[in-house]
């Protein structure tokens, strides 16, 4: 089938889009969603499209956000909630983790939650402290829901509709700078990623580079750079904190006997810290090297342009990182 | 007694009243039970002393529309028609319980009657309260949902949140605060600057339908079907209804037993003992058929112990079940 070459964004509008035309019980709630076209223009001519029922412009109220979206889901509906970014997704904690993770398992389930709450994610020009987290290592934390986050335009589509057809809860996280680029994107309405499934973003056999989001693109950048020193670097693309695709990363794993972690987030209780214990307990026969981690500095982000970048990964951290255990 | 209330026949009556001894009891033998580390775990929120609100909030409904609640849940799940039995199993933590032994005393749900649950987050279940009105709302099914709230849940964030949608979208549901005087041992006087709860109503643009006198069955049913009809055709309502428990918070708090003075007065107006009045006021020869429901009740509670007791415990392959679907 025909491919559009398209910008995330795009992507993910066609995603909502499309699967609000299959499915009726399908809506989407949030703030700015409808009127404003979505702060990130997911949603925009939604409203014009689909009227107000099901394009729903909610107050300033993320525990009522998310915590609505779960009692709809209980009772049928499958809806697709919006958290302007995952900063706010903290004050829907209790919301996401007490009751869209757990209500099933509570009640020995009695129903279940289709329910999907997409948020922004990731720091960005200058947004300061409150407004730069790339938190989903401590959502992915809980049993009971999904976490996903794209690095492509394609996967944005197929993985987002496989979130929204899911009879799981999904936490669904956007890197803000990954809105706008662009990539060829399947025109198919069924092009469904399933959950779980992770991704050989380069292959290679001297270092695999576990990644996901914002990280597949420095991870990408250093490979290249690596290549030209011949270093051969395999990108794995997680694709989905939980449910993680750890076979995936031991197969790669097996054949480069290598890793350097990449992650947007901080080091501290991290994503790099799970796969660093994954790897010890179960492949510790074929390591040959301490597993690395590229992570974001230990500190709040700060404002000055200079003192952000200082903090944050890049793809020469990852070249450094990859060069110190080969 | 309005019009509205003389629309039960004396049998509906009667049930009603069984209903509210049999939570009653269901209650007390709880207890004894919880003592006798029949029933385990640290939590167990008794509902003796507000059974009128619950029974006569929850009459007001049709079998289609939806309840839910917070951690008091067992007396409500019952009388919206929760298997007895199964939430018997349910407090000794058995698979035949309604939530197969995961939930105990604090998740009580019972689906197949529109029974959501017992919530255990302070005010966590009102936003889903609003969620599964949206439902109806979405689909104009007709479906009304009741809120039980608590005194203590009208402070927290929850609160205005889910009220306040619930207002923007006029979503059918009926906020229904169980003013018990006391969030776990403080007193509402103390916890809220505005006591008078249902005023609340005002600040979201909400029809209130002020305080009911949540001792006495009729009057809690009669303003509670105003309230479900009200939000069936318009959208949110907002009804506090003051009522006591006999029990403490939970069954480790010792402090409610200082409000010697308080507990007489609200028991000298005790749901059971005003029901049995105004049944014997209203048809003089109903004795006999009162005479019957403590044995008829009594049958109940201890075959729903014996269920309980002999009951299969869950499985390893239970632990890890539902986690997902």
């Amino acid at each position: 089938m025909a491919e559009k070459n398209i910008p995330m964004r795009e992507a993910l509008r066609a995603a909502l889009r499309e699967e609000m035309l299959r499915d009726e019980r399908v809506f989407v709630m949030g703030e700015e969603v409808g009127a404003w076209d979505g702060t990130h223009k997911v949603t925009r001519g939604f409203l014009d499209e689909f009227g107000e029922r099901r394009v729903r412009d909610t107050p300033i109220s993320e525990m009522a956000i998310v915590g609505a979206a779960v009692g709809a889901a209980m009772a049928g509906l499958r809806p697709v909630a919006e958290i302007m970014t995952i900063n706010f997704a903290f004050l829907a904690f209790d919301a996401l983790i007490n009751h869209a993770a757990k209500v099933r398992y509570m009640f020995d389930g009695q129903f279940k939650v289709p329910m999907v709450v997409r948020a922004a994610t990731g720091w960005g020009n200058q947004a300061t402290a409150t407004h730069s987290h790339t938190p989903e290592p401590i959502f992915a934390h809980f049993p009971g829901m999904y976490l996903g986050c794209p690095s492509t335009p394609a996967d944005a589509k197929g993985m987002l509709k496989a979130a929204i057809r899911d009879d799981n809860p999904v936490l669904f996280t956007e890197v803000i700078a990954l809105y706008p680029k662009p990539g060829l994107v399947p025109d198919d309405p069924d092009f469904v990623l399933p959950i779980g499934k992770g991704d050989i973003k380069r292959a290679g056999k001297d270092v695999t580079i576990v990644t996901y989001g914002r990280g597949v693109e420095w991870s990408l950048d250093a490979a290249e750079i690596l290549a030209r020193e011949g270093i051969s670097c395999e990108v794995v693309d997680v694709r989905w904190l939980r449910p993680l695709d750890l076979p995936l990363i031991f197969e790669s794993f097996k054949k480069t006997n290598r890793c350097v972690v990449v992650e947007e987030s901080l080091p501290f209780y991290s994503f790099g810290s799970e796969i660093a214990a994954q790897l010890q307990e179960h492949m510790f026969d074929y390591m040959d090297a301490p597993i690395k981690r590229v992570s974001a500095m230990d500190v709040p982000l700060p404002y000055a342009k200079e003192i952000e970048l200082m903090a944050l990964p890049d793809a020469h951290k990852v070249v450094a990182a990859v060069k110190e255990i080969i | 007694m309005s019009d509205l209330t003389k629309t039960l026949t004396r049998a509906e009556l009667i049930e009603v009243y069984h209903q509210m001894v049999l939570i009653r009891r269901f209650e007390e033998k709880c207890k004894e039970l919880y003592n006798a580390r029949k029933i385990g775990g640290v939590y167990l929120h008794l509902y003796n002393g507000q059974e009128a609100t619950g029974v006569g909030a929850i009459k007001a409904l049709k079998p289609t529309d939806h309840v839910i609640t917070a951690y008091r849940d067992h007396g409500i799940a019952i009388a919206k028609g929760a298997d007895v039995k199964r939430v018997m199993a349910e407090m000794f933590g058995k698979r035949t319980g309604v939530s197969g032994g995961k939930g105990g005393s604090m998740h009580i749900a019972d689906v197949s009657v529109r029974m959501w649950g017992g919530y255990a987050i302070v005010g966590g279940h009102l936003p889903l309260a609003a969620g599964i009105a949206l439902k109806s709302k979405y689909n104009e099914d007709g479906e009304v949902v009741l809120c039980f709230v608590g005194d203590g849940a009208t402070n927290n964030g929850y609160f205005h949140e889910a009220l306040n949608l619930s207002a923007v979208w006029d979503l059918p549901v009926v906020w229904l605060i169980e003013n018990n005087l006391y969030g776990m041992g403080t007193p509402v006087s103390v916890a809220s600057g505005q006591p008078e709860l249902h005023k609340r109503a005002i600040a979201y643009g909400m029809k209130d339908f002020g305080r009911v006198d949540g001792m006495d069955f009729f009057a809690v049913y009669e303003v509670a079907q105003q309230a479900v009809e009200y939000a069936r055709a318009h959208g949110p309502a907002l009804v506090e209804s003051i009522t006591y428990r006999y029990e403490g918070h939970g069954v480790s708090d010792r402090i409610y037993m200082k409000r010697v003075e308080e507990m007489q007065r609200f028991q000298q107006r005790d749901p059971l003992i005003v029901m049995e009045n105004k049944l014997r006021e209203m048809f003089p020869d109903i004795e006999p058929e009162l005479a019957k429901v403590e044995p008829a009740v009594a049958a109940i509670i201890e075959e729903a112990v014996r269920f309980a007791e002999e009951s299969p415990v869950p499985t390893a392959e239970d632990l890890t079940r539902h986690v997902y679907a």
